[in-house]
């Protein structure tokens, strides 16, 4: 049912884990099966001057409670996104993701699309908090 | 690599004695069970046979046995076979069944629906056990066909059988001496003649067959269903009880065979496995497989934090354990497993083409959570202590695994 690369994703997922000090975290969940992703961010110091698309995700790490596609999506995600700036990091689509996966199998798209979803929601919720520099509680 | 398989519930392997007796009627004995000459009669003596061993396991008559593709056939045939016989297209007929049926009977209840058949689906306890409180409640003047599954599939909770069969009997029984005038029923005339006909009670005991009382009689069923593949026989075979004087109509047509109820040719090699293995069932050690699942459950218990039992202990068939693992997802619980060489299966959502949790889960009133991390694990009289202690050593390093690599 799933790819050799799925299956070592799943096994083996890489950038699993919390960055402490991240820059942007997103989470979002899916309500069909309640499966929950969540994406740390760390932006390279380097080009802190820069608009926010243009900066560098130096680091990334993934958490996920879901199925096997589910853990190899954001898997593959992170390994996608990282080293790649937010403009390009925002273009991976679910397609990007399910081809490098080596497919995935039809019921299993929307947990692709929860990946990229998550990396999408990690952004939008680190420019909303520069628009207001000190966060209304 | 171990090869541990914990799905029995979903299939078990033929036994060698049972393949070893089908094997001559393939390439040997090959004739057609309904020819005259003699290559067919000595295919109808071997079909004969394994159907008064059926017969025998189940305290019937052999003319009462029907064989089929599988029990999904055989229960189809047994509710549609009886709403068919009903005049179901004129009059409005009432079935019951129970919201945590096997497909084979929900599915097929549910496109009667559509053809305009009422049907009520009986909720079971939180224990999974049906209340025959709850079914007798539903019952109603149309009311013609009971159909609650002996044992559930997922669960493995043992239903009271025995007991609805005495509430159908008590109320087929009120219905004959009932003066049809003094009904309350509305209906017209004609209507009311054909209502007052008996109610028929059908089971799918595919998940009883090794591990319950399977007595026709003392049960009080008219219909009930079995498969070979769940009780280490064949797959593609099944069997349908019919009491006899049940109005039943066929409903796939062609010869006249198996009593004229279930037309095609007859299938000489997986009768006669079908007969083998219901044989064997009276030699089969169920205390061993009971004492592997409940020492299974105590070392669960035992290694694994926030695990909870689905459904009641008391009223299981030894064979079933299913639990829910909090805070992971049972398709990657299957996942991991299978790649350590354990074979289980899950009721997540996850898991499902529909992506919708178990509907037996749910109806018993499992949170969407617990249903995720649930896992059946169905032992067979191949398992030993040995897979046991791996599994559990194997599912304690998953559980914290993927707890871990949850958002906190
Ligand atoms: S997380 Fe539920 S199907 Fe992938």
């Amino acid at each position: 049912m799933y790819s050799s690369i799925v299956l070592e994703h799943f096994k083996n997922p890489h950038n699993q884990g919390v960055i402490l000090d991240a820059d942007a975290v997103g989470q979002v969940g899916n309500p069909v099966c309640g499966d929950i992703m969540k994406l740390y961010l760390k932006f390279s110091e380097a080009d802190k001057d820069k608009s926010l698309e243009e900066r560098v995700i130096e680091d990334i790490k993934f958490e996920t409670l879901g199925c096997g596609a589910a853990i190899a999506s954001t898997s593959m995600l992170t390994d996608l996104a990282k080293g790649k700036t937010v403009a390009e990091a925002l273009k991976i689509t679910k397609q990007n993701v399910a081809d490098a996966l080596g497919g995935l199998p039809a019921v299993k798209i929307h947990c692709s699309i929860l990946a990229t979803e998550a990396l999408e929601k990690a952004v939008k919720n680190y420019s909303a908090s520069l628009e207001r520099p000190s966060p209304a509680v | 690599m171990q090869n541990i398989y914990f799905d029995n519930a979903a299939t078990t392997p033929v036994n060698k004695n049972v393949l070893e007796v089908m094997l001559p009627y393939f390439c040997e004995i090959y004739g057609n069970a309904s020819s005259l000459h003699s290559f067919g009669q000595e295919a109808l003596k071997a079909v004969d046979e394994a159907r008064a061993k059926v017969a025998n396991f189940l305290g019937c008559e052999t003319n009462e046995i029907i064989f089929t593709s599988g029990a999904t056939e055989a229960d189809n045939l047994a509710i549609m076979g009886v709403v068919f016989a009903n005049n179901y297209l004129e009059k409005k007929i009432h079935i019951i069944t129970t919201e945590f049926e096997h497909p084979a009977v929900l599915e097929t209840c549910k496109y009667l629906e559509k053809q305009g058949v009422e049907v009520s689906y009986v909720k079971p306890g939180s224990d999974g056990v049906i209340k025959v409180e709850d079914i007798e409640k539903e019952i109603k003047d149309n009311t013609i066909l009971i159909s609650v599954m002996y044992v559930n599939n997922e669960i493995g909770t043992i239903q009271p059988i025995k007991e609805i069969g005495q509430l159908v009997k008590k109320i087929n029984s009120e219905r004959i001496t009932r003066d049809p005038s003094t009904s309350s029923s509305l209906r017209s005339d004609s209507a009311r003649d054909d209502t007052l006909r008996q109610i028929y009670f059908h089971t799918d005991a595919v998940q009883a067959a090794l591990y319950c009382e399977m007595n026709v009689e003392n049960l009080g069923v008219d219909l009930m269903a079995i498969s070979g593949h769940k009780i280490y026989g064949p797959k593609g075979i099944g069997v349908l009880y019919i009491k006899k004087g049940t109005r039943l109509q066929k409903i796939q047509h062609g010869g006249h065979h198996e009593f004229n109820k279930r037309a095609g040719t007859l299938n000489t090699p997986l009768m006669v496995g079908m007969g083998k293995a219901v044989e064997l069932i009276q030699t089969r050690d169920l205390n061993k497989i009971k004492f592997l699942r409940d020492y299974l459950w105590q070392e669960l218990q035992k290694n694994i934090v926030d695990v909870s039992l689905n459904g009641s202990w008391e009223d299981r068939t030894p064979t079933n354990l299913n639990v829910s693992v909090q805070g992971v997802e049972g398709e990657a619980l299957l996942l991991g497993l299978d790649m350590a060489g354990i074979a289980i299966s899950t009721g997540s959502a996850c898991s499902s083409g529909s992506l919708e949790p178990s509907h037996v889960l749910m109806s018993i009133g499992l949170s969407h959570e617990a249903a995720h991390g649930s896992l059946r694990i169905t032992l067979g009289e191949e398992n030993t202590k040995e897979e046991i202690d791996y599994f559990v050593q194997q599912l304690k390093q998953l559980a914290e695994k993927f707890r871990q690599m949850a958002p906190k």
